[in-house]
């Protein structure tokens, strides 16, 4: 084996991975947000829904689904500004598609879990007195969440790793970061060892603080 | 042992799921005051007649009036349903208790209670706490005010469930088969608030299979098979050697050996 592994070009331009994964970390947690609106809403408009309404959403739901992150994001950054007329950065046009591709995923964990609300639950709230929008407030949208924690924490931690994808239009960040090293200093296996290593941590520690949550908020049976 | 003029008036309600008539043209009466209970084999309709009253399922034919308003429908004879907005006052004015207690599972017991006490009643929060205190301590639960449904016992949920459903205050209170997903042992304490509460004189409409029960707290005994009410009477007819509801008999005889009576 004539490769000695040299980390030391790493840490001197480790402010360069750092300032990625925090970029990384903010780009996720935009998308998510925007995503988890889109999801909500949609989900709702779905239970609720027409067919006309519920035709419309899962198409773009099959759509986002079966097209590559990838293609999605050319498709808005290189393709959408040579048919309309607007302008903006690489970041804002990622968050854009992140966030599109986050609400599809999001609309059927969100949708899923409203179907899995036990029926009784909902005839508890009837029983009751309640209005349809306040079975909706008050019963089915707080038991949902519950129900639909865990698959939530696995969407959220994908999305994340999805953030990844953003280096293919210069986003500066964590794997632009870990390009843009390899450029200047061509310890190429290095590099990826740290930013696998980054990318490792970061998504476990938002798994256990999203699983703790789950623990507080799981439904006992 | 009529009490007073009916509160509910239940007149040959028909009820189909698809090709299956569930329902065939059910009679009932209950009087403000008076504790009417529902017997007979599963299967025979018996909470399906329970969650039409609370309009939880439409009907096709006949009419449902509790206190002289029919419950699902502005218009019966066109069949024309009322908005959601008013079925939902209707449906606060009766109480339900359900077989598997349907507690909200992310409310705590007082919570559960004060849901309903504060959207439908328009209480303050703190009115709507005193209130479900109080009714949790009628139920003997004061201490688990602020327990989630999954860390109480069965019994002790099923409790939450009737004062969840008493605190609205509803005209009648509808329980179907409140003990049957109870352990043996956990089904006293539910029966006796139930006794306590129809001492008190509030109006019920209880399918049960608590035959000792029905017998003895029960104004009327209301035997139901197939869809149709096959026998409407004081319990001591319903019990008595001479029953002529051969079907009855029957049924009686087999609860009577299973249970040792
Ligand atoms: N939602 C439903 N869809 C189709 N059939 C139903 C439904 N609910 C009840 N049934 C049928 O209606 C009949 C009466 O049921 P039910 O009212 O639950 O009887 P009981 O409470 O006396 O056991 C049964 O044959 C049952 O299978
Ligand atoms: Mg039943």
């Amino acid at each position: 084996m004539g490769y000695h592994l040299n980390f030391a070009l790493i840490w001197r331009h480790f402010d360069k991975l750092w300032s990625g994964l925090i970029l990384s970390l903010e780009l996720a947690v935009v998308s998510i947000g925007i995503g988890c609106v889109i999801g909500l809403a949609l989900a709702v408009a779905y239970v609720s829904g027409n067919r006309l309404v519920r035709g419309l959403i899962a198409a773009y739901v099959e759509v986002i689904r079966n097209v590559p992150l990838l293609l999605l994001v050319y498709l808005v950054f290189y393709g959408l500004p040579t048919v309309v007329d607007i302008a903006y950065s690489n970041t804002t046009s990622f968050v854009v598609t992140l966030s599109a591709y986050a609400g599809a995923y999001l609309v059927e964990v969100f949708r899923s879990g409203l179907d899995a609300v036990p029926r009784g639950l909902i005839d508890a709230g009837r029983s009751i007195g309640l209005t349809p929008g306040q079975r909706l407030l008050y019963v089915r949208l707080p038991t949902m969440l519950r129900i639909a924690l865990p698959a939530l924490s696995n969407t959220f931690v994908s999305l994340f790793k999805d953030t990844s994808v953003a280096s293919v239009i210069a986003v500066p960040e964590l794997t632009y970061g870990a390009q843009w090293i390899n450029f200047n200093t061509f310890r190429i296996m290095e590099v990826y060892l740290v930013v696998t290593g980054l990318y490792l941590v970061t998504g476990y520690a938002i798994l256990i603080g999203l699983r703790l949550l789950e623990r507080r908020y799981a439904i006992g049976r | 042992m009529p009490i007073g003029p009916p509160l509910l008036q239940i007149q040959n309600v028909q009820k189909s799921y698809g090709a299956t008539q569930v329902l065939r043209g059910v009679d009932l009466r209950v009087a403000k005051g008076e504790v009417v209970t529902v017997i007979g084999p599963s299967g025979g309709g018996k909470t399906t007649l329970l969650r039409c009253v609370n309009f939880l399922e439409s009907y096709d034919n006949g009419s449902i009036m509790i206190d002289g308003q029919e419950v699902g429908y502005r218009d019966v004879a066109a069949r024309k349903r009322r908005s959601e907005r008013d079925l939902a006052r209707m449906r606060a004015e009766t109480g339900m208790v359900f077989q598997l207690f349907n507690l909200f599972p992310h409310l705590s017991a007082a919570e559960n209670i004060m849901l309903g006490l504060t959207k439908v009643r328009k209480l303050s929060r703190r009115e709507a706490r005193d209130k479900a205190l109080h009714w949790l301590g009628r139920v003997g639960l004061t201490d688990k005010a602020d327990r989630l449904p999954s860390e109480l016992s069965g019994g002790q949920q099923q409790r939450v469930g009737i004062a969840r459903a008493v605190a609205m205050e509803p005209k009648i209170l509808l329980l179907d088969e409140i003990t049957s997903a109870l352990d043996p042992e956990l089904v006293g304490e539910v029966l006796d608030v139930v006794l306590s509460l129809a001492a008190e004189g509030m109006t019920m409409l209880v399918v049960t299979h608590e035959i000792g029960f029905a017998r003895d707290a029960s104004h009327r005994i209301v035997f139901m098979a197939g869809g149709a009410v096959g026998a409407d009477a004081p319990p001591r007819e319903i019990f008595a050697a001479d029953q002529p509801n051969e079907r009855l008999r029957g049924f009686l005889g087999r609860f009577t050996a299973a249970h040792r009576l």
